[in-house]
């Protein structure tokens, strides 16, 4: 891993732990570099979404990857900005399988002054397998944005 | 769990206008908090406001995966409650746009139906908190609804 590598790393970690509800789903950085950002959603019965068959909500999905597609805008920024979530969208291509963990990969293709535009998928086995699709779009708030430690200024990742 | 015991919660539910066993069923909606209120022949759903669901911790800030589950969720209790589906509607794909920033306060949300065919059914979501003028965010998702 490359210094830039590991600081992209570093900074996601941050970013995530800042979160509190993706404290709550136990939200994990499980890659990140300048390709882009894999995060974990653990396995866990208070998210099931249908009792029969114990398949994860689609609600834990979406946070995953507005989660994974936000903190993947610190793969392509050389500094540290919130940027808040415009829209997104989520394709499933099939149900997750109950007791495994899901995977969110996300990463940047056009980065504008005013937008970043994001995709990527949901996994669980493999990312040739996607249980989802997602693209999303960030906003850039200026220098509002840019902040050291993102704890001294307001933004609203996410909301 | 059966169709039939479905359509027997559901029932329930309408006549005690009491949707806690609905809501209970669902892991997830009692995660995040999720409340159903009927006004009229009117269905509201409530997020209450819940510390655990904070994205943002400066502002402070509902999370936005929160705000979209709550309003997935919302749109397939609509469907379950009247549409008569006998059994869970399936999400097949969602799409939201955010508007506003999700304060931490109680949030609102409200579904249209657009079109149910007999295999999917198309909703629209509409989310708020101070004003229903003023929506945080709307969402419009398919489910699919021909089979268990």
């Amino acid at each position: 891993m490359s210094d830039s590598d590991t600081s992209i790393h570093a900074r996601s970690e941050r970013f995530l732990s800042m979160l509190r509800h993706c404290q709550v789903l136990g939200l994990r950085v499980e890659h990140a570099d300048r390709q882009g950002l894999t995060l974990r959603l653990p396995y866990s019965d208070q998210l099931v979404g249908n009792p029969d068959t114990g398949v994860i909500h689609g609600g834990a999905i979406t946070t995953l990857m507005d989660t994974t597609c936000g903190i993947s805008t610190a793969c392509v920024l050389p500094e540290f900005e919130i940027c808040p979530t415009l829209d997104l969208r989520i394709d499933y291509m099939h149900p997750a399988e109950p007791h495994k963990d899901v995977f969110g990969f996300a990463e940047c293709y056009r980065v504008t002054p005013t937008v970043i535009f994001t995709r990527g998928v949901a996994y669980q086995t493999s990312r040739d397998e996607p249980i989802a699709h997602v693209v999303g779009a960030f906003m850039r708030m200026g220098k509002a944005g840019r902040v050291m430690d993102a704890g001294t200024r307001d933004g609203g990742q996410g909301a | 769990m059966s169709e039939r015991k479905l359509d027997e919660l559901v029932r329930q539910a309408h006549e005690r206008n009491d949707y806690d066993a609905l809501i209970n069923l669902i892991p997830y909606a009692k995660l995040i908090g999720i409340e159903c209120l009927r006004l009229g022949d009117e269905m509201v759903f409530r997020l209450p406001q819940n510390a655990d669901n904070i994205g943002n911790p400066v502002l402070p800030a509902l999370h936005g995966g929160v705000i979209a589950g709550f309003m997935e969720h919302a749109a397939m209790l609509h469907l379950l409650m009247f549409m008569g589906s006998p059994h869970l509607p399936k999400i097949i794909d969602f799409s939201i746009d955010y508007l506003r920033a999700g304060h931490y306060r109680d949030t609102f949300a409200a579904c249209q139906v657009w079109r149910q065919g007999r295999r999917v059914a198309n909703v629209a979501i509409t989310a708020w908190q101070t004003h229903q003028a003023e929506p945080i965010a709307t969402a419009r998702c398919h489910f699919k609804v021909d089979e268990p």
